[in-house]
């Protein structure tokens, strides 16, 4: 199998995945020469046994599926139509975007960062990333704080405990060998408690401009604090933005994230978005058993219905499900919108979002809330 | 990396695919590549698709094309090595002790261990087929004790050592896309992604899995769940919906019922959701109607 240089034949299959990596897909080594193999393997008699190789050995995601074709057609067969243009009719439906593992490079900093909108975006937001002093304090403490505040549920992996329903069986025969065969006291398991599931929803558009920021520095914090979540934002479009913001810098993470989401400071179609949200099952599934924060002041611009629809399914799913507002900062603050009174009942808390300690607040205590 | 060209006497995925639809099954052409690959390559195969798009099937006419064992390991969250890979018998090892008195014994003998599913694949790897259902419900933990397993196959048992397979045995895992999967273990399968199939496709699948079918009723059928399927359902129909409603409308009509009405009063075996029940309610006449013309 080992030759000591590459063949003339395979060079244009090695080129492939090397061009497949230069526009952000995974390809491991091993998986390049799964695919030379497979090659060698299929014949090949035709170039449709080379994709449907390509396919197998090199695993590209289904949502990427069209950029791989259009990348393996430019590629073999010389096309150039690369990266489709996108017409006025795709606007109309509502559009979900998601961030890819193999997409996922750190936006670069603004020195190197030439021309171009994603390069502005990540430089205004870079600019804007000094939020106010007592601000970086709040999310340093709650990021501190976090891990033991969050809702908990029991999970089903069961760990050595002190008292518990189950006996840990192999512990017990450890202990017996050790006593010549004789057992003085049952070792026991429980399970263990795990973290439950949080799916943030922040709304982007441009009623909530000011508070987009901060809300996305929140949402850093909670992705590098807590286990499992969920970060989606919501506008004209869904974009999902978990991958992004899990990088270690905020500043990094949060230029990533801002190149991914394309309908800032846009209109509201809060229900259609979460219409969206609900038909992707993978994403829906998230939901479920979940903490779910929604920062939305809840304009919709859109059909009323769609959202009160949208909003009780989610409720169904959701462990607690928190609506947070910057509009009730104010203590007199009553929801108005035909929208917000008809999903006030679906909700277990209609929260103050007015300022990112406000925020902190509400997420530390939400284990107490549920409870009590 | 061992390759051989030719498996149970599979030499090419044309042949791989006639021999899937005498097991009664039909796999495109896509499929038929990825799982010749995998068996070829000695590789595992990942298959990924909406729930009710025949992943286990697949892997059900597979095992039944190489005419060996299917050994099945459901995950759920929570599953581990007790369960996936090996347990000891420890009521019979504690009797042991007991019986030897005195006299020493080994407890780590053969008859005191339990295989799991794992653990059978890799001790009878040329008979058997293992299949991972489901892999996302199970947690990270279980995904990394999969990656060692998947990467060298082998197994290590403490107080047995290292038991590793004589040749790789054949491993399907399935995947339902409720959450991503770790790149590491996509890398080392051969992917396949199932998709829904086409229109004409499902309805030679409805006619070959259910025999008593009509051919109108099946093209019916599918009409229905393509535009069932453009709805934004919490549970879209699968195929295995697809097949049952055909099956069941069938029966319905061998009853007296008139066609629509048989398609309607069995909608219960393909839309399986209340809420969705609800959602389409105001078009469902439409939607069968429609397909049924």
């Amino acid at each position: 199998m080992m030759r000591p240089a590459l063949p003339a034949a395979a060079v244009p299959f090695v080129a492939f995945a090397s061009l497949l990596r230069g526009n952000g897909f995974v390809v491991a080594p091993e998986q390049t020469t799964a695919f030379l193999a497979a090659i060698t393997l299929l014949g090949p008699r035709s170039l449709e046994h080379i994709r449907r190789a390509a396919h197998a050995t090199l695993a590209p995601p289904p949502e990427r599926r069209e950029a791989f074709e259009a990348l393996f057609d430019a590629h073999f067969l010389g096309a150039v139509e690369l990266g489709r243009e996108t017409t006025e009719a795709d606007l109309d439906d509502m559009r979900v975007q998601e961030d890819r593992p193999g997409g996922l490079e750190p936006a670069a900093s603004d020195a190197i960062n030439e021309a171009g909108q994603a390069a502005t975006a990540a430089e205004a937001l870079s600019w804007r990333r000094f939020g106010p002093a007592d601000e970086i304090d709040t999310l340093r403490r709650l990021q501190r704080a976090l891990p033991e505040r969050l809702p908990q549920r029991r999970g089903y992996r069961r760990i050595a405990a002190r008292r518990g329903p189950g006996l840990d069986l192999r512990r017990a025969m450890r202990e017996a060998i050790r006593n010549d065969g004789e057992i003085f006291w049952l070792p026991r398991l429980n399970r263990r408690p795990r973290q439950r599931p949080i799916l943030l929803i922040i709304d982007v558009s441009g009623s909530m401009k000011v508070r987009t920021d901060a809300h996305l520095r929140f949402a850093h914090t909670l992705v590098r604090a807590a286990d499992r979540i969920e970060v989606f934002t919501i506008g004209t479009r869904l974009t999902r933005v978990t991958r992004a913001l899990q990088l270690r810098s905020q500043e990094q993470a949060l230029a990533t994230a801002s190149g991914l989401v394309s309908d800032w400071d846009g209109g509201t179609r809060l229900g259609d978005a979460l219409q969206a949200f609900l038909a992707v099952p993978r994403f829906a599934g998230t939901a479920r058993g979940a903490v779910v924060l929604i920062l939305s002041d809840g304009l919709e611009r859109g059909d009323p219905k769609a959202m009160t629809d949208a909003v009780k399914r989610l409720a169904a799913r959701a462990w607690h499900l928190s609506w947070m507002t910057p509009l009730a900062a104010d203590p007199a603050y009553r929801p108005e919108t035909a929208a917000l009174k008809a999903i006030l009942p679906h909700l277990d808390a209609l929260a103050d979002a007015g300022s990112t300690e406000r925020l902190c607040h509400h997420v530390l205590n939400l284990a107490q809330v549920r409870a009590a | 990396m061992v390759v051989r060209a030719k498996v149970a006497g599979i030499d090419s995925p044309e042949a791989l695919a006639q021999a899937l639809i005498s097991a009664f099954y039909l796999a495109d052409d896509g499929l038929a590549t990825a799982a010749y690959l995998a068996l070829a390559l000695g590789k595992p195969l990942l298959l990924e698709g909406a729930p009710g798009v025949g992943k286990t099937e697949a892997a059900k006419a597979i095992s039944g094309v190489l005419g060996r064992r299917l050994i099945r390991l459901q995950c759920y969250e929570g599953i581990d090595a007790a369960a996936a890979l090996y347990e000891w018998n420890y009521p019979r090892q504690m009797l042991a002790i007991r019986q030897a008195g005195d006299k020493p014994i080994d407890i780590y003998r053969d008859e005191f261990l339990i295989e799991r599913p794992m653990l059978q694949a890799l001790r009878s790897p040329n008979n058997a087929v293992l299949l991972l259902d489901e892999i996302d419900r199970s947690d990270h933990e279980f995904e990394a004790l999969l990656l060692e397993f998947l990467s060298d196959f082998s197994i290590s048992i403490p107080e047995r050592g290292t038991l590793s397979a004589g040749e790789r045995p054949v491993v399907i895992l399935t995947s339902n896309r409720t959450r991503e999967l770790h790149d590491a273990l996509r890398r080392r399968c051969v992917y396949h992604f199932i998709a829904y199939p086409a229109p004409e496709r499902e309805a030679q699948i409805i006619m070959l899995r259910a025999s008593s079918v009509a051919e109108e009723t099946a093209r019916a059928v599918v009409a229905a769940v393509g535009r069932l399927r453009r709805e934004a359902l919490s549970k879209p129909p699968g195929i295995a919906e697809a097949v049952d409603w055909a099956e069941a409308a069938t029966v319905l009509a061998k009853g007296g019922a008139s066609w629509p009405d048989a398609f309607k009063r069995s909608i219960g075996v393909a839309i399986k959701d209340e809420e969705d029940n609800a959602h389409l309610a105001p078009r469902l006449d439409a939607i069968i109607t429609g397909a049924a013309a």
